[in-house]
């Protein structure tokens, strides 16, 4: 397959999962006891009886189903995620206002814990290959374990007592000291020092993650062929460790990095609601709080468009490394 | 060593399980009363061995009483998502062709989207119960398994042992049944019981939302009624924090002993 028609493939199918969302939520709000128009005003819309009838007409619940679901979809794609009561703003300017927030907090965690958890895997590989310093393969994968089974917004909660009520190292709450009104740099540097706490939590557990990956592909990749073919031919073991077998064995993890930025976008939510972060998390569990349907629906969409976006990137540089290490001559994309 | 760590992961597990079943008889009052002055160290009165919270309730029997909700939410909402994973990958990986496509093609979507956004939704729109809560779980755990299964049909449906049941005029919902299912049952119990360990972590990050079931008390809502109080009284977080943190670590531990010993192949990479 060429990368165009590879490229149309992977839209076609990131498409249809935004589709399936939205069925997805038209259905939710028919589920919920009660009229859908009383379900999406809320606790909001209790006392105001023009607001529902708006909702029961904006969503033609006088028609037949199909004829709401066409509207519904109708909506979605002109990007009309319905109007928040309780903020009295569009949803999607809600959550367009958020986003930034959010991204930066997850790019952060996801660069954190794949750099941190594929060179611990890698570490604790070595240590077998070399049948040296055995104990320290023991304290990594033991600690993965323990950090595998931790709750994400425990260990949030546990890193604000330590570093920063006990400590003082770092500020446990939002994105910067609003008060101080820093710019430029000064601005820069006191959003990085808010982001270390909510961004070193949701990493630990990725890292885990990555770091039993990481070891566990590259144990498979070094009892391979080529591996001991490369070794009888006098490539050093460090060479061979970095060369061949670490490079081969990354492509399951960026595969499974892929899978996991569903997870992550999910850890992101409890991160964000510990730290007070004003991300789309935060924004979901306010309105869990206000019993705010609207929104609710409106990040779901939005955080699965999200996933959905870097799963196609993921796609991208699985090709491009698979096509990499294909023409490299070691091992294909099996 | 590998055994050493699931013996260890059983026994831990026992205790729970334990103290889960007796909590009725260890505490008969409700761990939503208040029994005490609110804020006790732990250690402080000898009836309340982990303290109070700030309402005065017992942390203990909260503790013990909050255990019945994670095994119950983690072991009947992998019953189901393991059903559902099932039916759907046998039928897939055993029907191939069309039904296959179209089986994967929804696996892969509910696999996509964000798993914890969704179970939130599911669970404040449909209002939190403990069958709304097992059923979002379930709703979003079950992906993998059908994968998983599938995989192992389109391995085995082509063995003379099938092949043999087919020619012997078997119908296709025995052969799934009686003949591929019990040779793909390894995986499936190995997958399980890491799930069981996964719907804890979910559950208990549902409570700690607020979205736990407000007639049983649970460990995530006792973290997430903790937080209000984290600058003055730290200590109420980590009881039922180290309990959730146990309890999965030792699932997890009993899941690395059941991979090794039905999973032999696979040993020498895990080890």
């Amino acid at each position: 397959m060429n990368l165009a028609a590879f490229i149309a493939t992977k839209l076609g199918k990131a498409l249809g999962v935004l589709l399936g969302v939205v069925v997805i939520n038209f259905f939710l709000i028919r589920l919920a006891p009660g009229d859908p128009a009383q379900v999406l005003a809320g606790e909001s819309g209790a006392g105001d009886a023009q607001y529902v009838e708006n909702l029961r007409r904006q969503f033609g619940l006088d028609q037949p189903l199909p004829t709401q679901l066409a509207l519904y979809l109708k909506g979605a794609v002109q990007l009309d995620l319905g109007y928040s009561y309780r903020n009295h703003v569009p949803v999607l300017d809600l959550i367009l206002e958020r986003l930034p927030a959010t991204l930066l907090l997850m790019a952060a965690a996801f660069v954190l814990s794949i750099s941190l958890g594929v060179a611990l895997g890698a570490l604790a590989a070595r240590t077998r290959y070399r049948n040296r310093h055995r104990w320290l393969d023991s304290v990594v994968m033991s600690s993965a374990m323990l950090l595998y089974a931790t709750p994400l917004f425990w260990l949030s909660l546990l890193s604000i007592i330590v570093f920063s009520v006990l400590l003082g190292w770092f500020p446990a709450f939002g994105m910067e000291t609003v008060t101080a009104g820093h710019t430029g740099w000064a601005r820069v540097a006191d959003i990085g020092a808010h982001l270390v706490l909510p961004a070193g939590s949701l990493a630990a557990f990725f890292m885990a993650v990555y770091a039993r990956l990481t070891r566990a592909s590259m144990l498979e990749v070094m009892g391979m062929d080529f591996v001991r073919t490369a070794r009888a031919k006098g490539v050093t073991a460090g060479r061979v460790l970095r060369v061949h077998v670490l490079r081969n064995a990354l492509m399951p993890v960026v595969t499974f990095a892929g899978v996991q930025l569903g997870q992550l976008a999910g850890g992101a939510i409890l991160t964000e609601t510990v730290f007070g972060w004003p991300g789309i998390g935060r924004l979901m569990f306010d309105a869990l709080m206000q019993r705010d349907y609207q929104l609710l629906l409106g990040v779901f969409l939005v955080t699965s468009a999200m996933v959905v976006g870097f799963n196609f990137v993921a796609d991208l540089v699985y090709r491009l490394l698979g096509a990499g290490a294909a023409s490299a001559g070691t091992r294909g994309t099996s | 060593m590998r055994n050493g760590g699931a013996v260890a992961g059983l026994a831990l597990f026992a205790v729970v399980a334990a103290l889960a079943l007796a909590a009725p008889l260890l505490y008969a009052h409700s761990p939503w009363m208040m029994v005490g002055k609110p804020m006790l160290l732990p250690f402080a009165d000898a009836k309340f061995v982990m303290g109070t919270d700030m309402l005065g309730r017992d942390v203990m029997a909260g503790l013990v009483h909050g255990a019945r909700v994670s095994l119950l939410v983690g072991l009947v909402s992998t019953a189901a998502a393991l059903t559902a994973g099932v039916v759907i990958g046998a039928v897939a990986g055993y029907a191939g062709g069309w039904l296959d496509d179209a089986l994967m093609a929804f696996t892969e979507f509910f696999q996509t989207i964000p798993q914890l956004v969704m179970a939130v939704l599911v669970v404040a729109i449909l209002s939190p119960t403990l069958p709304s809560i097992i059923g979002a779980i379930a709703l979003v755990s079950w992906p993998p398994v059908a994968r998983l299964v599938r995989g192992e049909f389109i391995a085995l449906r082509e063995r003379e042992f099938v092949q043999a049941a087919v020619v012997i005029g078997q119908r296709p919902w025995r052969i799934i049944v009686s003949q591929i299912l019990p040779n793909a049952m390894s995986p499936i119990i190995v997958m399980g019981s890491f799930m069981v360990a996964t719907a804890i972590l979910t559950e208990a990050a549902l409570s700690f939302l607020g979205l736990g079931d407000r007639n049983y008390m649970s460990w995530g809502f006792m973290i997430g009624a903790a937080r209000g109080v984290i600058r003055q009284s730290w200590w109420l977080s980590i009881g039922p924090g180290v309990a959730i943190l146990l309890t999965v670590l030792a699932i997890n531990l009993i899941g690395e002993g059941l991979n090794d010993a039905l999973n032999p192949h696979l040993r020498q990479r895990g080890e």
